[in-house]
């Protein structure tokens, strides 16, 4: 990752060659895995046929092979002198300016429920990205929750995660 | 063959019941908003909106989910034309000629010339599927475990042939889409598989937590690098438009014919409507006696793609009913659907689920047209939902892609899982890792094992099983020659050269 410093765009960046480089790792790290589990199953015969492991074992392989091969065209392939940008900083920054809300989120829903957490995420949202007032941002944030707490717990009968802190137990959906 | 006309008619007589008539409706609306909005697409929105069909029966769930997906496909278009936005990757072509039109005050006749063709496209598909899909049935009623494995090989080496991805990065995302498959039980022997001691993972990893990942938080992650801020043509089409504009189409039958067939020999081998709609284009660009103008707003443009790319999308539902192997993503959530109304797809569909099949086929029939008289109706509409900012829009899709994730299996995990899948969607699509192929991979990854298994178990493990008869030794052969089809083409090209 630090050689992007070297590369001479201006507006700077991650850039492609290290991004197919993480990526390929990754993938051949997952590669390895799947190989070192199925093994450890057994990626042979038993009498009654194939082994559990014996499937995933030429699957696990072939996710190492592709990934090398990945690995040698951006390492040894024509691309490799491009400069050219995966994501610039400031793309980036708009990406985590999404990504770390809903991550955020997430952990809500997991904590609050699904719905109390929706309304915080869409009002937060577009009152801090979207520069809406604190009003309209929570009406809109509650009306869509209500909506989907009516569609799904009322109507449908579907219930959903209320979270480890429910706070909406006193209508008596749970 | 006279047979199967009065199965259709039966089929009709399923279909045309008002509720039917009112979820094809809702679906086709629906679906059209879901192709309006970046972030949903017709795999993602149906298997968002798929636990709400839990309480239906089969048929009319699968009408409303298949007319949601053809309204998803009408609606990337409008996208397209007016914002020079594709909703969906399968429009990005309709872009090129759509939106100089609708720079020149053509957005009307673009618009009615787009519509019409995508429907001339899936009625085209759509009767390929009414006689060739029972025929198709029928012959693989005979399939063994090892003819089915033939045919997933098959299906899996088309990607690496018919892909426009490197063919290793293809090969890397449908084997990792294999790997994810088996986590979880194995079926055959009780074991736990590649769970490291991880409990909840003994459920597997569902597909369709990864296509609302993949397609919907992937998708968003992208239009916000992009910095989406939508400044569109307004368009109302008035019925003068449209007729003037079905008076010029007839004068591109040679487009549309060439398109169609282009679109459905994509779309039952899995390549799909993308690769078909940019095929077609360019085709029609080489052979077109007006190729030159091409992306100055030439309504042949228009067509060719539009055609191409709604016949793929409705023929890619051939395979799956009559082999269950779905040729796209959004056929193999309308697969998952069937498993879950405790339908077993495959051959025997056509003979045990008479209504279901013949049901949706007619359903295809009406929901194309009802689609096209909702398009052409009620476009503004629609192309307000874009002025919407995105500020509101990407909250919201998220939220319902949470809840979509969550009615799966009713675990908090999975949204945590839709997460992972939305940052991989985003790397992948960036550096051309395809998504379909790890979908289909991990849609059919047990299917196929099991297969495989059958095949063994028959064999004593002789791969020869595989080449023991004409039928299978030819899939097989297709197989191969589509797996080294990148390899063939370089050799040929350089013989030529």
């Amino acid at each position: 990752m630090e050689q992007q410093n070297e590369s001479p765009e201006v507006a700077g960046g991650i850039s492609v060659l290290s991004a197919e480089i993480a990526v390929a790792l990754l993938i051949l790290l997952i590669g390895g895995v799947v190989v070192f589990d199925s093994y450890r199953l057994g990626a042979g015969w038993s009498p009654d046929g194939p082994q559990a492991g014996y499937f995933p074992f030429y699957t696990g392989v072939l996710i190492c092979i592709s990934s090398l091969v990945t690995l040698g065209q951006t390492l040894f392939g024509k691309s490799r002198r491009s400069n050219k940008i995966f994501v610039e900083w400031t793309a980036l920054k708009q990406v985590f300016s999404v990504l770390l809300p809903a991550t955020v989120y997430v952990l809500g829903i997991q904590l609050i429920g699904i719905y109390v957490a929706s309304a915080l995420y869409i009002a937060g949202f577009m009152r801090w990205l979207g520069h809406y007032s604190w009003a309209k941002s929570i009406v809109l944030g509650v009306i869509v929750s209500a909506v989907s707490f009516m569609m799904f717990e009322v109507w449908f009968q579907v219930p959903l995660y209320k979270g480890v802190y429910d706070l909406l137990g006193f209508l008596g959906y749970s | 063959m006279i047979e199967d006309l009065g199965a259709l008619f039966h089929g009709f007589a399923v279909a045309l019941t008002p509720f039917n008539l009112l979820l094809m409706f809702i679906g086709v609306t629906l679906g059209v908003i879901i192709g309006v909005l970046p972030g949903l697409g017709g795999a993602n929105g149906i298997a968002i909106l798929l636990p709400l069909t839990f309480s239906m029966t089969p048929t009319s769930a699968i009408i409303m989910l298949s007319c949601i997906y053809w309204g998803a496909l009408f609606g990337g278009a409008i996208t397209s034309i007016l914002f020079n936005i594709p909703g969906e990757p399968w429009s990005v072509a309709t872009t090129f000629d759509g939106y100089p039109m609708a720079q020149q005050g053509r957005a009307g006749e673009a618009l009615t010339g787009a519509f019409t063709s995508s429907f001339v496209g899936a009625l085209f598909a759509v009767l390929l599927i009414t006689f060739l899909a029972p025929m198709v049935a029928r012959f693989a009623l005979k399939f063994g475990p090892p003819e089915f494995f033939s045919v997933y090989f098959l299906t899996f080496c088309s990607f690496i042939g018919m892909g426009k991805e490197p063919p290793f990065k293809i090969m890397a995302s449908m084997m990792l889409g294999f790997a994810l498959a088996a986590v979880g039980l194995d079926t055959v022997t009780g074991q736990p598989r590649l769970i490291f001691g991880w409990y909840e993972l003994l459920r597997g990893f569902d597909f369709l937590i990864a296509v609302i990942g993949l397609f919907g938080i992937g998708e968003i992650l992208l239009s916000m690098e992009e910095g989406l801020s939508f400044s569109g043509k307004s368009a109302k089409i008035d019925p003068k438009i449209v007729i003037e504009t079905w008076k010029k189409l007839p004068k591109y039958w040679a487009t549309s014919l060439r398109s169609c067939l282009i679109g459905c020999w994509l779309g039952i081998t899995p390549g799909g409507a993308t690769p078909a709609s940019f095929m077609s284009y360019g085709v029609a660009k080489r052979i077109s006696k007006d190729g030159a103008k091409f992306g100055s707003g030439q309504l042949e443009g228009v067509v060719a793609p539009e055609t191409a790319a709604h016949a793929a999308g409705t023929s890619a539902l051939l395979p799956m009913l009559a082999l269950g192997i779905p040729g796209s993503p959004t056929a193999a959530v309308l697969l998952g659907g069937l498993l879950i109304w405790g339908l077993q797809p495959g051959p025997l569909l056509f003979i045990e689920q008479k209504d279901f099949v013949w049901g949706l086929i007619a359903s295809m029939y009406l929901g194309n047209i009802s689609g096209l008289i909702i398009v052409l109706t009620c476009v503004p509409l629609f192309a307000a939902i874009l002025r919407v900012p995105f500020s509101i829009i990407a909250p919201v899709i998220v939220v319902i892609c949470a809840i979509g994730a969550y009615t799966v299996h009713n675990a908090m995990l999975d949204i945590w899982f839709m997460l992972l899948f939305g940052v991989a969607g985003y790397v992948f699509k960036k550096l051309a890792y395809p998504l379909a192929p790890l979908v289909l991979a991990l849609v059919l990854g047990d299917h196929a094992e099991n297969a495989f298994r059958q095949a063994m178990l028959i064999s004593q493990g002789d791969m020869r099983i595989f080449f023991s008869n004409g039928l299978v030794g030819s899939v097989m052969a297709l197989g191969l020659a589509m797996l080294f089809w990148p390899l063939i083409s370089r050799l040929v090209g350089r013989l030529r050269a």
